[in-house]
């Protein structure tokens, strides 16, 4: 156990695991960017098809059920048919990832915005707003706890995700894990989980922070409601 | 296997050989047969400790944020890393598949079971109480069959889930099921394997819900409305 903690430290002391193309802060970007690229590409799609859906009323059973979809899917199984049309590497990465973004985004917009005390949207048209200032002023504000809710469970899920794109040669911090597994190197395996594991809590942490700031002072309410309503 | 041949192939490969499927019959019914096998011993292993913890974060309320503290993290840790971190632990198997598997229902069943028991209403706890129930016999005989759509929302979920994840046991080596097909097929550059792997674990996963739902109907006769999962 000591002995293993020793060797655990004196891998991460290592120079060479820190620099050039496999070192940890290039594997760490390329993890991050790729997260952090298919989040926003989630949000730019799924967003205003989520909050159109609320605003209007319609499309709730699809809005609802493609979630279920979504988490069906085994992400191993949706990259590796990604390989099979886009190549390995990058392209397979990022499409699987923004495919497996979209449904808690889509799911949690679309609930924020349904979730709307129908007699507040009433006020707010009978004070003479049009459908655009409903959305807008109303319905955006009360929905934003919840759309930032799919954001943080998008983006935690896309971390973990980035690392099993290791496995069609999308280089990233999982490669280390990978790589570790493939030599037998157990030390090399727990350095890169633990990284991992890190950068997930962290993403975790950071935006459950981000959620609690936008929400208005109001309705501070548990709003992670992604898998108990969903 | 076919691997140089499709290798060959290229992108003339079909999505779906089906004389190969029907050559490998016994294969890929052993692959689900592991799937299934997995999925169960997890889902049912969380429940027998979910149901305890679920009903100490409910009765008191104070264990709640802790409770949900520790099973959020661990739900939150990226599934590679879980199984790679327990490697050096429990080896290459199904004792590292399941360990992970497990540690990922708790939050999903822990939660809904917490939903469930808080959904009973309060006159119906307070009329068991008045016809001489007992703290036990009302947990069994009221909480829980009112609580159970709840909870069975939380065990399709956890079923779906455990799933997906029982491919990324199969990656690092842990376990075996569907994922071993998918893998192979990676490696091979073998479409039908990759193809035939995703579809099935997908099927599965929608076949296994289908059956819950039908379980909480059985279960639930009086067919309450309110089933949130």
């Amino acid at each position: 156990m000591w002995h293993f903690l020793g060797e655990l430290a004196s891998w991460y002391a290592t120079g060479s695991h820190w620099h050039g193309s496999s070192g940890v802060p290039v594997l760490l970007w390329a993890t991050v960017k790729i997260a952090a690229e298919s989040v926003l590409i989630a949000l730019a799609v799924a967003l205003p098809v989520g909050v159109g859906l609320g605003h209007s009323g319609r499309g709730g059973f699809l809005a609802i059920n493609v979630t279920n979809v979504g988490r069906a899917l085994p992400a191993i199984a949706v990259l590796v048919i990604g390989v099979q049309v886009l190549g390995i590497g990058e392209p397979p990465a990022l499409a699987t990832l923004v495919v497996l973004s979209l449904p808690p985004v889509l799911t949690n917009a679309y609930i924020g915005v349904r979730q709307v005390d129908p007699e507040v949207t009433d006020a707010a048209r009978g004070m003479g707003m049009t459908g655009w200032q409903v959305l807008r002023r109303v319905e955006l504000p009360t929905a934003l706890p919840l759309i930032a809710a799919g954001v943080r469970t998008a983006a935690v899920q896309a971390v973990a995700t980035v690392t099993l794109a290791a496995y069609v040669s999308y280089s990233c911090l999982g490669s280390l894990i990978l790589e570790g597994i493939s030599v037998g190197d157990h030390v090399e395996i727990v350095a890169g989980s633990l990284l991992v594991v890190a950068l997930a809590l962290l993403t975790e942490l950071a935006l459950a922070w981000l959620q609690r700031a936008v929400t208005p002072a109001g309705i501070r309410v548990a709003s992670r409601l992604t898998w108990s309503e969903a | 296997m076919a691997g140089t041949a499709s290798a060959l192939l290229g992108d003339a490969q079909p999505w779906l050989q089906w004389g190969w499927i029907d050559r490998h019959l016994g294969e890929i019914g052993s692959a689900i047969g592991q799937h299934i096998e997995l999925t169960l011993i997890a889902v049912g292993i969380g429940l027998a400790i979910s149901l305890p913890l679920g009903y100490v974060a409910w009765r008191w309320k104070r264990w709640e944020k802790p409770l949900y503290g520790i099973t959020g993290a661990l739900f939150t840790v990226p599934s590679l890393a879980l199984f790679a971190f327990l490697i050096p632990v429990t080896g290459l198997g199904r004792t590292t598949a399941e360990i992970g598997l497990v540690s990922y229902t708790l939050l999903i069943l822990v939660r809904n079971i917490v939903a469930g028991l808080d959904s009973v209403p309060a006159e119906v706890r307070d009329a068991a109480r008045g016809l001489g129930y007992g703290a036990g016999r009302q947990l069994v005989f009221v909480d829980l069959p009112l609580a159970a759509p709840t909870i069975i929302a939380g065990v399709r979920l956890a079923v779906v889930t455990t799933i997906g994840l029982v491919t990324v046991a199969s990656l690092v080596g842990a376990g075996g099921g569907l994922g071993t097909l998918i893998s192979l097929g990676q490696q091979n550059n073998f479409r039908t394997e990759v193809v035939l792997g995703a579809v099935l674990s997908v099927v599965l996963a929608a076949a296994f819900d289908v059956a819950l739902v039908l379980v909480e109907r059985a279960v639930t006769p009086w067919s309450r409305r309110g089933a949130r999962g």
